[in-house]
This record gives structure tokens, C-alpha cells and sequence, in this order.
């Protein structure tokens, strides 16, 4: 399934956002996601199913003003 | 002490965490102002990255009330969306919701941000809004359920102090129970002094200390001119007058001649 994660194309055999989070090595309480620019909260992430050319966003705290 | 949306701060001054030299002198500079709310934003994390973890430890060993932005979103939906990631992540209802509508200035897209505070106040979100000094804006999102705002006194990052006071005195006075934070523009502790001796409740500033050479010595700076600004507004000042009086009694002065 090819996916865009945080504006980069990948091919992944995941089939959920968690297990895309855990082959792609990020993990964290800290960390928010969303696809196709809607929040999908962190107890969604287990049974959220991904689909060809969704865009995911992994955000984490950041220095801001 | 400073009661904002039922929660009493100790400080008048709200800081930002972007632009300081090394997260030591960010810390050492949170604690100097005597803060006790800080922004921060959200970004993308790299894979198997970090970054964002000791970010986060170190703000959490702050003990200071985060208000998290919205900074850089140019449109309603991702504001809105970066609002919702920002609430799981940070666990609070704060929001510091910028809409940019201008590259080059970087002030608000007012009418994109009357939406999206609608959307986010409707969703159980306390509202921050950064604005312009535009009452009828400023109208239009009471309206739309916020409890606060925060107009802009001169564009984000400039330095140029209160550019337009009639404006700000304007806004004051307009809306005389409604919690006014100056957020952008400040450059020099004057500056922050003359908008809170205008009677605003609070400033929001980040680069004037950020990018100061000594920003713990400035952080303190703004820390001591925001509280004489607030104690000199309370304290009731002088009107200008356009004659000389003097200060020294007359009666009983010595004549020699």
C-alpha cells in the first residue's frame, strides 16, 4: 500500500495506523496523528484501517510562540 | 494575580518557547520572567525521532500552564485539525488559534478565524484567538463564543511596539470586561509596559526575549515592566497636562528681595 507520512511516500505492508507507527519506529504517548487531515485519537489508532494514497501526519511538541 | 478564564496565574506575561539559543537558557529564561503560561506548537516528528519527547520533558518540568497554537495554519481545516491534535497531545482546551492570511505581514485571515473559533468554541474549546485590533473582528468572535482576545500590536516577530494606540486604547475601552492579551509586535519592555498601562490584562511576546543577547536578563526585564505597567494602570496616572505646575509648594517660600 503506498502512503504519505508526513509529505514523504512510503510502501508499507501495514494495514493499520498503529502498525504503521510501529514499523515506521515512532512511538510515544507525545505523538498526535491525523489522516486525510482529520484527528484520529491514539485509542482509534489500533482498529483505524488505512487505505491506498492516505495522508498521514505525525506531529509531536515543538518549540512555538 | 490574574484571573483568566477561571484560573488564577500568578504573572501578567505569557511567553513563548520558539527561537532561544539552547533549551537550558529557554528554561532558565521561563523562570527568570516569572511566567507561568508558555506556548508551544506542534510539528512533524521524524521517524524514530525524539525531538519532540525532550521537548516536551523539559517544558512538563517547568510546572508552568501550557497554550498550545495553531501557528503557521493558513486555512479553517487545519487549524481545526491541529486544535484537535493539540488537545489530545497537551491535554488541555487552550488554544492559541492563529489563521495567517498574509505571507509577508503574517496577520490573521480574520474572517477564516471567526469560523474556525466558531467551530472550536462549539467543541468545547477555550479559545485564544490572535487578531488584529479590528473591533468589529473583535465583535465577531465574542459572537462566536471566545472569552478572550488577543490582538496583535504590531506583525509577529517585528519589534515595533504598540504601532497604532488609539486603536488598542479603542479596543479597551470597547470591550471593558472582556480579558485582552497583546500578543505579537513587542520589541523592548517599554513597549509592554505602555500597552498594559493602557489598561490590557496580559502580553504574549516570544522573539523580543528569544532573540535578545541576554535573553534571561530580558526575560526578566519584560517580567518587571509588565508588572509596573498593570500596578501603574491600577494605580491611576496622571493626565497629561499642557502647562507647567509645580511641584514644589509656593506658600511659604522665602523672599530675599
Amino acid at each position: 500500500m503506498k502512503l504519505m507520512v508526513n509529505g514523504e511516500a512510503h510502501e508499507v505492508a501495514a494495514t493499520t495506523l498503529a502498525e504503521l507507527l510501529a514499523a515506521l519506529d515512532y512511538e510515544g504517548d507525545w505523538l498526535a496523528t491525523a489522516v486525510n487531515s482529520d484527528l484520529v485519537h491514539k485509542a482509534s489508532r489500533a482498529e483505524f484501517r488505512l487505505s491506498d494514497g492516505d495522508r498521514i501526519e505525525i506531529l509531536s511538541p515543538m518549540q512555538g510562540g | 494575580m490574574f484571573d483568566l478564564l477561571g484560573t488564577t496565574l500568578p504573572s501578567r506575561l505569557l511567553l513563548g518557547t520558539a527561537q532561544y539559543p539552547s533549551p537550558a537558557i529557554l528554561a532558565d529564561a521561563v523562570k527568570a520572567s516569572g511566567t507561568s503560561v508558555v506556548t508551544v506548537s506542534l510539528r512533524r516528528e521524524m521517524a524514530g525521532g525524539r525531538a519532540g519527547e525532550q521537548f516536551w520533558s523539559l517544558i512538563r518540568s517547568l510546572g508552568v500552564r501550557i497554550l498550545p497554537n495553531t501557528a503557521g495554519c493558513h486555512s479553517v481545516r487545519e487549524a481545526v485539525t491541529t486544535a484537535n491534535m493539540a488537545r489530545e497531545v497537551f491535554g488541555t482546551n487552550w488554544i492559541k488559534l492563529e489563521v495567517i492570511g498574509n505571507h509577508d505581514t503574517l496577520q490573521p485571515d480574520v474572517f477564516g478565524l471567526v469560523e474556525a473559533a466558531r467551530i472550536l468554541c462549539e467543541d468545547g474549546f477555550a479559545v485564544f484567538p490572535y487578531t488584529t485590533d479590528d473591533l468589529v473582528v473583535a465583535e465577531r468572535l465574542l459572537g462566536a463564543g471566545c472569552k478572550v482576545l488577543m490582538p496583535w500590536c504590531a506583525p509577529i516577530g517585528s519589534a515595533l511596539g504598540p504601532v497604532n494606540i488609539m486603536a488598542l486604547r479603542s479596543m479597551r475601552g470597547h470591550f471593558p470586561d472582556v480579558p485582552l492579551i497583546v500578543d505579537a509586535g513587542l520589541g523592548r519592555p517599554s513597549h509592554a509596559a505602555t500597552v498594559m498601562e493602557l489598561g490590557f490584562n496580559a502580553v504574549l511576546l516570544n522573539t523580543a526575549v528569544a532573540r535578545a543577547a541576554d535573553p534571561v536578563g530580558m526575560a526578566r526585564a519584560f517580567g518587571k515592566a509588565v508588572e509596573a505597567g498593570r500596578e501603574a494602570f491600577s494605580s491611576g496616572m496622571l493626565e497629561p497636562r499642557d502647562v507647567a505646575v509645580p511641584s514644589t509648594p509656593t506658600i511659604g517660600r522665602a523672599v530675599f528681595s
